[in-house]
């Protein structure tokens, strides 16, 4: 499970679909998932990211992490070929 | 180790291309982290989530308001406090050390105001369901009783023959307001002669005192002039009283039903921009009256039974997430500890809902469900708002009317109710439910006692 390729994400979390045309708004601890995503981290890993950047706990990173990588599925961004 | 960020949950938004607003609105989120001084966190650590807060002052001055804007547009005028739209004693009390009677619908709320302190006298009996020992006791206390039915209006007549007493009595006349749909099912219809015929019969009976006129033409009235009808039309019958029995009335009610600035389900602009002023109504109201063909020597007392634009803004229910979680067609879900059963004014209005806790620029829609166990329970079906965590505070505006009379006691206790004094003082003026205030009522046959599983 991967970001799309073709997705243009930007510094302040815009995103840009350009087959659909449709763009999303992220706010920081999105972008930065998407970005450790594009890096591609896995999920434990991004997890330990947010809780070392963050004042979170795991558990709430995790399931949030779960919830935001739904939301992505929802609007088509993600991947599930191996590129 | 570097310092760590305030976290806030990760969203993704999608952009919509939709047609601007005309209106300009935006969705406001400013936080309410404190009312009337105090800490909404403060507030739920020391009493429990959900809560029920109070500001004595707003209640004060939304009466004070409210007098203010009838008496300075008609000669003599007096509120009765509606029990039913919050009849906790502290509540009622409050706006009795203002000056106004109480208007009760019931022998229940009959026997709150005498507990209360409420002279007999200065009781307005209204409503269909009056037992025989209801009116009895209202006769004898001298209270206002005002007629619903003609089997009332004929059991009264008993009474007084039987007792010797003279009942004080108005009759509840309904009409055609030009607001629909018309409240008919109470009282005597104006249109079609049943008001007048009433009143003859008490007037030919010359076993009580016919001292007033009474209507109360709906609720949530978004029109004052319905009002304006409602007060010519009374006026109407009393100068009829006067041309036919030289009777002078001394009071017209008109009863209340004004809309607060709560926002209807349905309704396309919110309540704060639609809802009238209580100026607006005083306004249609006394106007009326004075410019009306009603020519008495004395002009009578206007009674005013207002209830929810008096209290509804004077009232928070402070409450918590529990959980968010996503429906299956992606939809955001959040729910709180708030539900019907405490907020039961959620079946009608769109609460203005905000979070209780500093707030980002970063917003996503969501359905507000409460916490029980059924699917009638949600608290708003969308709603625009910031990202709420779990364990977060909301606050919900405007809840002063009806929720805390019929609130329901399903599934889970009702909560503490606080009421802030002038002074900022913190006072608990109804405890929270105990698992003992249900079963206390309940009694268990001997042969259900026990069981073996």
């Amino acid at each position: 499970m991967k970001i799309k390729s073709n997705i243009a994400i930007s510094d302040n979390g815009f995103v840009f679909n350009p087959v659909t045309g449709e763009s999303f708004t992220a706010n920081p601890t999105g972008l930065e998932i998407m970005n450790q995503m594009r890096r591609g981290a896995s999920a434990p890993q991004i997890v330990e990211t947010l809780c070392n950047m963050f004042q979170v706990e795991p558990t709430q990173a995790e399931r949030d992490l779960q919830d935001f990588i739904e939301m992505m599925r929802q609007y088509h961004l993600l991947t599930y070929d191996e590129e | 180790m570097p310092t760590r960020k305030i976290y806030e949950r990760p969203v993704i938004k999608k952009l919509e291309g939709n047609m601007p607003n005309k209106f300009g609105m935006r969705s406001a989120h400013e936080p309410t982290q404190s009312i009337e001084g105090h800490a909404v966190k403060d507030l739920i650590n020391e009493f429990g989530s959900p809560l029920f807060v109070i500001s004595e002052k707003k209640l004060r001055k939304n009466y004070r308001n409210a007098r203010q804007a009838f008496q300075t547009r008609y000669p003599k005028v007096q509120f009765a406090w509606s029990y039913k739209t919050n009849y906790l004693d502290a509540v009622c009390n409050i706006y009795h050390q203002e000056g106004s009677w109480a208007e009760v619908v019931s022998g229940f709320e009959y026997d709150k105001a005498i507990r209360n302190g409420v002279p007999g006298s200065k009781i307005i009996f209204n409503g269909p369901d009056k037992t025989d020992s209801d009116l009895r006791k209202a006769i004898t206390n001298n209270s206002l009783i005002h007629i619903d039915h003609l089997d009332e209006l004929y059991m009264l007549q008993d009474i007084a023959r039987e007792s010797k007493m003279r009942p004080r009595v108005a009759i509840r006349v309904n009409m055609d307001t030009g607001v629909y749909p018309m409240w008919d099912r109470f009282g005597f219809n104006y249109e079609n002669g049943q008001a007048w015929d009433a009143l003859n019969k008490i007037m030919f009976s010359g076993l009580m005192d016919l001292v007033g006129l009474h209507t109360h033409i709906g609720t949530f009235m978004l029109s004052p002039n319905a009002y304006a009808v409602a007060a010519s039309k009374l006026a109407h019958l009393a100068q009829s009283l006067l041309n036919k029995y030289n009777h002078e009335i001394k009071y017209i009610d008109i009863g209340g039903g004004f809309a607060s600035k709560n926002t209807l389900k349905g309704s396309y602009l919110p309540g704060s921009d639609v809802s009238p002023s209580i100026h607006d109504f005083a306004e249609a109201i006394a106007s009326a009256l004075m410019n009306s063909d009603y020519r008495p020597k004395t002009p009578p007392v206007l009674v005013i039974e207002s209830g929810r634009a008096l209290i509804d803004d004077a009232a928070w229910l402070l409450g918590t997430v529990l959980a968010n979680k996503r429906l299956s067609d992606g939809r955001r879900a959040t729910i709180l500890d708030i539900g019907v059963n405490t907020l039961f004014t959620a079946f009608w209005y769109d609460h203005l809902i905000t979070p209780a806790q500093p707030i980002t620029s970063y917003t996503e829609d969501t359905a507000l469900y409460g916490p029980l166990c059924m699917n009638i329970d949600v608290v708003r079906e969308n709603v625009n708002l910031p990202l709420l965590n779990r364990g977060d505070h909301v606050v919900v505006h405007h809840v002063g009317a009806y929720n805390m009379t019929q609130w329901l006691q399903f599934i889970t206790l009702r909560p503490n109710v606080l009421l802030i004094d002038e002074e900022g003082g913190k006072h608990l003026i109804r405890r929270a439910e105990s698992l003992d205030t249900i079963t206390s009522q309940e009694i268990m046959p001997a042969h259900l006692a026990h069981f073996d599983l």
